[in-house]
């Protein structure tokens, strides 16, 4: 097995591993500085940060030979044997200088900066810099420059380390950021006529990941801008609920108000990258408009329930209706679809279960950097479907559904939705006019909501808990990020509640009970991974099971 | 650290004499305080006022920690830049700011809103530390009362009409950052 050494801690290579030198000092621990060098991009060892001592050992003497200047670790390969010093004088001195030069034109504007608090410069100052200021330099405001619709530029913050320009030419491949003039006048910028006017705007669909990107706060997110101090809000693990792409996301919040999402890193789905449909795509959650009360209709009326007699009334109410249906969103999670299909069940052996409407539009957008939207707007299409076909025999569609419903063969409906926009339209719910008993659980009003004999309010992604099952097979579990709004419960504590199980709601319990039953799941039965697992590995299982069945 | 670590220096109590034994030097010791106090009274020296007849005297204004005040600059704007350093820095979490674009060019960010819970607040004078700007600071207003709980949540313009109150008494400090104070 190969080995490197990197302060003394020998840390070994996969056979056929290309690590460079950051990456095999945080093998062993050692975090080594550094600005223009991202994982998810090209080098250009630039800002010269990650300088360290290198050499060679000889395997066969033991002999170091090291070489007489610092290099940058972030393009030296680790290759066998090379050795690695990170904590010299030569190479603190080396940060230091780096670090001064840096601050030399940088505002020191922290109080009003953004990025106070996760920024790499003052974290990198703290660590590396010199302990006092030698330039005779006061603070000053930054310079600004709007780049497009989402970014913002603060001129002289920036530390030119071109994250942002390698991004727009290598990830989403629309190069509208560029650098201008040269030496010490170098700048980010945009295209533009000669009046100063913007000819080439950044706005591209993934333009917000350059302000996670930025590793100082001179590209600043529009949206969030001076919203929230970074030091107040708490981070969750989520999964982003705009497309079926699933990305990898953390949800921020305060007071269990979002602020913003970012993208969580997985080599498996996302990258490090999250697009911008997705990244501003939580505004629902908050929205004025979102259903709170849980009303039932009694005589014609609506009256308000409450949730402790809900399920007495909602089981004596099912079991008159008749013959049962259920529709399970695709924006439900697995648990919970689980969870629903067990209950309709309990209540009527011979139910119904279908998928709920899959919204999309256009078509799957891939970019350069091998980054795709899906066209399919939900984000646990396959993970509901799989419920629906192994709980309920076979895949019905919405469309079948409302056939069904049309055709009066459905006593009691119970649909879900989540959807954040309208999902329906008032000739859908007309179908339903033969139903006795329609239980509607939804986060805004729409046309069967107001045909509804019980009116659930029901949670929005950032409130739910469970796993999403990706377009391509990859199931991610998640905990929610914020408390639903008053008067709500989410989907999966209600039918948790619904099939009489103790306590709170559990949903890693419930997965754990669905690898069981459904082999489509199994590989979930050892526990979660924060970058998922992979469902795919059990198709051909249950492919040759479906052989096996059709053929027995 | 062991009983035997070279580093321990041992020191053995001092042997009482008669005196001691009996308590006397620590008797007396105790009641040099009391009669301190006793003969600065007689002679007319002290301190207690019969407030609200009389106003009690306050020694520095400047450092004393009452009520608090937001600055203005030179033209007569909130100085406060909305870092949030003060709600950061406070104990009680009293300080709520809502923060905005300035409407103005030369500065970034303004508090659209700030807001502070007097009735909340301990008076410990960490915001006017934390603050960078000198924005906000503690005067020497201590009789604060109000006939309900919300009139006691200071707002912006409440808390820039204590400055109008006080600028002459209390000048601000610091004149490199704006400062008026000589």
């Amino acid at each position: 097995m190969p080995t490197v050494t990197v302060d003394g801690i020998e840390v070994e290579l996969g056979a056929d591993e290309r690590l460079n030198g950051i990456q095999a000092a945080r093998r062993a621990g050692v975090e080594i500085p550094h600005y223009c060098w991202h994982a998810g991009l090209s080098v250009v060892a630039s800002c010269r940060m990650c300088l360290v001592e290198c050499g060679k050992k000889d395997p066969a003497t033991g002999k170091v030979a090291m070489q007489p200047r610092v290099v940058p670790a972030c393009q030296t390969p680790a290759a066998p044997d090379t050795v690695f010093i990170t904590a010299s004088d030569k190479v603190k001195n080396a940060r230091a200088m780096v670090e001064e030069d840096l601050l030399l034109r940088h505002p020191i504007d922290c109080p009003i900066c953004d990025k106070a608090g996760e920024c790499s410069l003052q974290d990198y100052h703290f660590e590396h810099g010199r302990e006092e200021r030698r330039a005779d330099i006061q603070p000053f405001t930054s310079r600004r420059r709007e780049l497009g619709e989402t970014v913002t530029l603060f001129v002289d913050r920036c530390v030119m380390c071109t994250r942002c320009v390698r991004f727009t030419r290598e990830v989403s491949g629309t190069s509208e950021l560029m650098v201008i003039n040269r030496g010490a006048h170098e700048e980010i910028d945009v295209f533009r006529n000669e009046d100063g006017e913007i000819r080439f705007p950044l706005d591209n669909k993934l333009s917000g990941n350059v302000v996670d990107l930025c590793p100082v706060g001179a590209l600043g997110d529009k949206d969030f801008l001076y919203r929230q101090r970074v030091w107040f809000m708490k981070s969750h693990d989520n999964v982003c609920a705009g497309c079926s792409t699933g990305c990898s996301i953390k949800v921020e919040e305060n007071q269990d108000r979002i602020h913003r999402l970012k993208p969580r890193e997985n080599p498996h789905i996302n990258g490090w990258w999250m697009c911008d449909e997705g990244r501003y795509g939580w505004k629902h959650v908050h929205d004025p408009a979102r259903l709170t009360q849980l009303r039932r209709r009694e005589t014609g009326k609506l009256v308000s329930a409450d949730w402790h007699t809900l399920p007495a009334q909602l089981e004596n109410k099912l079991r008159a209706a008749g013959r049962l249906g259920a529709v399970l969103s695709p924006h439900l999670t697995v648990e919970e679809a689980y969870l629903l299909a067990m209950y309709i069940r309990v209540l009527d052996p011979e139910a119904v279960l279908a998928v709920g409407p899959i919204p999309t539009s256009g078509e799957d957008e891939h970019f350069r950097g091998g980054f795709t939207i899906r066209a399919e707007k939900c984000p646990n299409r396959r993970g509901v479907e799989a419920i629906v076909s192994r709980v309920g025999g076979s895949l019905l569609t919405w469309d079948d559904f409302l056939a069904q419903v049309e055709a009066g063969s459905i006593g009691g409906a119970w649909i879900t939705g989540g959807y954040p926009s309208a999902w329906h339209d008032a000739a859908d719910a007309e179908k339903f006019a033969s139903v006795k008993t329609l239980v509607v659980q939804d986060v805004f009003a729409s046309p069967l909501w107001d045909r509804a004999d019980f009116q659930l309010p029901g949670a929005t992604f950032a409130e739910r808990e469970g796993s999403y099952v990706n377009a391509t097979d990859r199931l991610q579990s998640f905990k929610w990020a914020i408390r639903p709004p008053a008067g709500v419960k989410t989907e999966g504590q209600l039918y948790w509640q619904l099939l009489g199980r103790p306590g709170l709601y559990r949903a890693s319990e419930v997965l754990a009970e669905i690898a069981r039953e459904i082999v489509y799941f199994a590989p979930a039965a050892q526990g979660v991974p924060e970058v998922g697992v992979d469902l795919k590995v059990t198709q051909l299982a249950a492919s040759a099971e479906l052989v096996a069945s059709a053929g027995g | 650290m062991k009983a035997d670590d070279p580093n321990i220096k041992w020191i053995e109590e001092p042997k009482l004499g008669l005196a001691g034994k009996m308590y006397l030097p620590l008797v007396a010791q105790g009641l040099t305080t009391t009669w301190k106090h006793l003969s600065k009274s007689l002679r007319g020296e002290t301190v207690t006022v019969s407030y609200p007849d009389e106003e009690p005297k306050i020694g520095n204004p400047l450092i004393y920690r009452g009520v608090h005040r937001l600055n203005k600059d030179e033209a007569g704007r909130v100085k406060c830049v909305a870092c949030f350093l003060c709600a950061t820095a406070c104990p009680a979490h009293c300080i709520d700011i809502i923060a905005d674009e300035s409407p103005w060019s030369d500065r970034e960010k303004y508090p659209q809103s700030f807001t502070i819970d007097e009735l909340r607040c301990i008076y410990c004078g960490m915001c006017e530390e934390a603050c960078p700007v000198d924005a906000i600071e503690l005067t020497s207003l201590y009789n604060l009362t109000g006939r309900s709980r919300e009139e006691m949540i200071f707002d912006k313009e409440k808390l820039l009409s204590v400055y109008d109150a006080t600028k002459e008494q209390e000048p601000m400090q610091s004149p490199a950052l704006g400062g008026t104070a000589t």
